[in-house]
């Protein structure tokens, strides 16, 4: 069966011009001159006043009492900050947060007080001298022991907080979202499976490390005006998310206005709301004054969203031929404090947790669960990279112990077009099996390479990856697009530019619809008053929905082009064709018509009047094939995700054995882009997605102190790849199988590059020296250990 | 204190404060933005500045160090043009966020000043103090041994 949508986007163009070529980056010569302005670059004049935050100390506590008087009389105070003064609420879905911490901190870093001051120094002196009294509660550092029955409750309200419709909180316990998937009948398949394989998986917390810190500037001016420039995925859902928890201070959306200028890198951790509502929040108090907020190196590592953890318990069935019969999947998730936009991590993992593979008999349970750590939230991967650790890892033993090749085993079970998906839909066109053929030929799969070290060995690793957009369902893109007297364009929309090159992939879908080369295109980064409405750039799906909003708009433009022609010289609109900018006629030859003549003033009529006039076009997209309501109890009975993106991950290791370090030689990785509309920018995709994954396993390790309190908030201490940690050869492939309703059949691949790189890394591992590590990340002393073990067992 | 720089060709005579930090005087009182503040500790590298042409983190670097000594950031580079590198860091996407590309820009600037014919193992090395968190650093390595070979690919 094949599903089918109801929009059909323009994919039937064979002769594309623009779309699948590396056109060179537009916001390239900004970026490389260092005329980009990021937010903390902007200038704001001598009336700047900056913000420092107070934080909590412990992981659980009550707040006794607040002693402000010091800080209120020090030098250069402008005004200090408490929860006294925003008792509002908020949450992306699902609310759960105030702006300042009421009567009690749920972890160490959480923001209790702020000072706003003249200069940055007398801000931080400031903050030191708030004297905050706490009555210390013992505090829940992991997701089992919160779930236990006697478990203290950390939010004793969890049953009137109000949450997106697909999210099922359990009152009275620390369980905030539980995504249930119940199909087929796992227990006779388990009963009849050849063989099942049980075992658990551990995956800690990550920090995402933009190397831009989140910073932003507010401003409430006399007029009651409030203005945010913030470093930001989110512009339109931070402008709804200040709104909305503001509104009892009489804002408006109208009255709220969010600029973003570029970002310094985002990986999920500048989406939705976190430190920005601060700033928003302390504005309003000290009217006229721009309000500076930024967060230190530190604070980025504890005091915004972290990468949840999770303890996988997984089951798997598969018959003596290598089908998978059955899969159980466990998910504890380890959600911090607050989980406004992390329980959305949890659902997305809970509809996917089987993985890229076709399987009829289905139980998953993906439990968000409050924990006293810092906020769990998006990631690049959004909890598909937590999940494959173990299902990848899962695969190559079960795939060993029936004696099959762990490449065949991926192939023979591979989901492809029509397959039925865990909730029920089916799954869109997809090149999987193309992938895992195309890197296990990449990295020579099934020939053994010896080292010449004798301290060395080479190891292979292969795994999968899926991932589906996760959001709303009606989450939606817009554009608006305008003609200049040369016959240039302006195009503004609202996703952003993080490096992935969306500006440039959004001109490349313009121009290849307009004729008018990218170069004499702009396209501009969002602000909430002039740009239309984007939900977030997230999910990887920009390209796919603000994609075909720019699509939509362009054939617009092109149709009120046609329309002046066919006025003025009577040709049928459709005899008329765009040229090297210009518009021609299949019926007239000789007719051309270059657009700069025309797009601003029209065209004059034999009369001498004027017909036409600025050529101005919108274009929006909503998927309406999608929707999020489901049975609680078996998740089926919707369609939540629009379209899966696949692909395939494969490295060359050399391990060695004394020291356990691991270098990788070769890495292959292909994704199915559907049809890359600049298959350069899906190779940086590709290059540095799956450097972020190897970094997961290979070097990322976060640690937190009995309290709850991170010990290593630093790049010295948690450590980050350096030019020299990378693999000697990256292989970017791309897979091209289009997405039917994708711009040009694209599909987003962002976050997908990173997904599979942890289980690559312990199956090679494995490969290597016979040594499977169950728990993220394979650091060597695990590996060295593991094998120390082996040697003298 | 009164110091005197040269900061991209041209002449400051500036009132700092002893505790004053490079990075916040060339930012704040200068105006030069490109050195970024990423971590405040010389761990990331985004601060990257030439002094007298070698490059240093100016987030470790007090104000008052710099008395008669020559600054040069990626500004003043692209000032006329862009350079051969800068080129190159477009045409191999060798950025992709930007952050941490004028502070790259300024380690490999000194890079092949220095030594015109690196291995990638130089390059790995001489970019190894500025962090990176998008392209993977393989078309920054790629671009940097591109501009050593004249631009041939």
């Amino acid at each position: 069966m094949t599903t089918t949508f109801p929009f059909e986007a323009e994919t039937d163009s064979d002769e594309l011009k623009t779309v699948g070529t590396g056109a060179v980056r537009i916001d390239g010569l900004d970026k490389i001159s260092g005329a980009a302005e990021f937010v903390d670059d902007m200038d704001f004049g001598p009336g700047l006043l900056h913000a420092a935050i107070v934080e909590s100390p412990h992981a659980y506590a009550r707040i006794v009492s607040i002693d402000t008087t010091e800080a209120e009389n020090a030098k250069g105070v402008v005004r200090v900050v408490t929860g006294k003064d925003f008792p509002y609420k908020f949450g992306m879905y699902m609310e759960d947060r105030y702006i300042f911490a009421q009567d009690h901190v749920r972890f160490v870093g959480e923001q209790v007080a702020g000072v706003i001051a003249r200069s940055h120094r007398e801000a931080v002196q400031a903050a030191k001298l708030i004297k905050v009294e706490y009555e210390v509660l013992e505090p829940l550092l992991d997701p089992k022991s919160a779930v236990a029955d006697d478990a203290d409750l950390i939010h004793p309200d969890l049953g009137s907080y109000t949450h997106v419709p697909w999210f099922f909180p359990k009152a009275d316990t620390n369980i905030a979202h539980w995504r249930k998937i119940r199909k087929g009948d796992t227990e006779t398949a388990f009963a009849e499976a050849d063989f099942v394989l049980e075992d658990t998986y551990t995956v800690p917390r990550y920090a995402h490390c933009a190397i831009e810190p989140h910073v932003t500037v507010s401003k409430l001016d006399h007029a009651d005006r409030l203005t945010v420039w913030t470093a930001s995925q989110s512009p339109h859902t931070q402008r709804h998310l200040f709104a909305e928890a503001l509104a009892p201070l009489g804002f408006t959306h109208k009255d709220v206005r969010v600029i973003t200028p570029y970002v310094g890198g985002g990986f999920g951790g500048k989406a939705g709301v976190s430190m920005e509502i601060l700033g928003a929040a302390m504005a309003t108090l000290v009217k006229g004054r721009p309000v500076k907020l930024r967060f230190t190196r530190e604070q980025e590592f504890y005091n915004t969203y972290q990468r949840q953890g999770v303890v996988a318990e997984l089951k798997i069935g598969v018959m003596n031929d290598g089908t998978i019969t059955a899969v159980e999947h466990k998910l504890y998730w380890d959600a911090g404090a607050y989980v406004e936009y992390g329980a959305n991590v949890v659902n997305a993992a809970g509809l996917s947790a089987t993985g890229p593979y076709r399987v009829p008999n289905i139980s998953n349970d993906s439990l968000c669960i409050y924990t006293n750590l810092p906020p769990g939230g998006p990631y690049r991967g959004f909890g598909y990279s937590e999940f494959h650790f173990g299902l990848e890892s899962h695969m190559d033993r079960i795939a060993e112990a029936i004696g099959m090749d762990p490449v065949e085993f991926r192939r023979k079970n591979a989901i492809v077009e029509g397959d039925e998906l865990s909730y029920g839909a089916h799954m869109n066109p997809s090149g999987m099996i193309e992938a895992i053929d195309r890197v296990a030929e990449a990295i020579n799969w099934g020939v053994e390479e010896e080292s010449e070290n004798p301290n060395t060995v080479i190891g292979k690793g292969v795994a999968c990856f899926w991932k589906a957009p996760a959001m709303p369902p009606n989450a939606s893109s817009a554009s608006f697009l305008k003609f200049n007297e040369d016959g240039s364009i302006n195009i503004t929309v609202s996703g952003m530019e993080l490096g992935q090159g969306y500006l440039t992939v959004m001109a490349q879908i313009a121009s290849e619809i307009l004729t008018v080369p990218v170069e004499k295109i702009r396209v501009e980064t969002p602000d909430t008053d002039r740009n239309p409405y984007e939900w977030q750039t997230v999910a990887s799906h920009v390209t796919w929905s603000s994609g075909l909003a720019v699509e939509k708009a362009a054939v617009e433009a092109r149709a009120k082009i046609f329309d002046v022609i066919h006025q003025v010289y009577g040709y049928e609109d459709d005899s008329l064709y765009l040229e090297n900018e210009a518009v021609r006629c299949t019926t007239d030859p000789e007719f051309v018509k270059p657009l700069r003549d025309f797009v601003i003033d029209g065209i004059q009529t034999e009369e001498g009047t004027w017909r036409g006039g600025p050529i101005i076009a919108s274009g929006k997209f909503m998927p309406e094939f999608t929707n999020a309501n489901s049975d609680p109890e078996t998740g089926q009975g919707g369609h939540p995700n629009v379209h899966y993106t696949v692909g395939c991950t494969g490295v060359v290791a050399e391990i060695d054995k004394d020291t356990g370090r691991v270098w990788v030689r070769k890495a292959a990785l292909a994704v199915d882009a559907g049809r890359a509309i600049n298959p350069d920018l899906v190779k940086g995709q590709i290059v540095g997605g799956l450097v972020q994954g190897l970094a997961t396993v290979l070097y990322e390790d976060m640690r937190f102190d009995e309290g709850g309190k991170m010990l290593n908030p630093n790049f010295t201490d948690y450590k980050i790849p350096t030019a020299f940690d990378i693999p000697d050869e990256v292989i970017p492939i791309i897979v091209e199988v289009p997405q039917p309703d994708g711009p040009f059949g694209a599909r987003g691949v962002g976050e997908h590059t990173m997904i599979a790189a942890a289980p690559v890394i312990a199956n090679a591992v494995y490969n290597a020296l016979g040594i499977r590590i169950k728990s993220m990340p394979v650091t060597q002393e695990k590996i060295a250990m593991s094998y120390l073990e082996t040697r003298s067992g | 204190m009164e110091v005197t720089v040269k900061v991209n060709g041209e002449r400051w005579d500036i009132d700092v404060a002893p505790a004053d930090v490079l990075l916040d005087v060339l930012r704040e009182r200068i105006g030069v933005k490109s050195p970024k503040i990423g971590c405040e500790r010389g761990d990331c590298g985004s601060c990257t500045i030439l002094l007298d042409g070698k490059t240093v983190r100016s987030c470790l670097v007090l104000a008052v160090e710099v008395d008669g000594q020559e600054i040069t950031t990626v500004e003043g580079i692209s000032y006329e043009s862009l350079s051969q590198l800068q080129n190159l860091f477009l045409s191999n996407n060798a950025f992709q966020c930007g952050f941490c590309a004028p502070a790259i820009v300024l380690s490999a600037t000194e890079l092949l000043d220095n030594n015109p014919n690196p291995t990638r193992h130089d390059v790995q090395e001489a970019l190894a103090g500025n962090l990176c968190r998008c392209t993977g650093y393989e078309p920054i390595i790629e671009a940097v041994l591109a501009a050593a070979r004249g631009g041939a690919k």
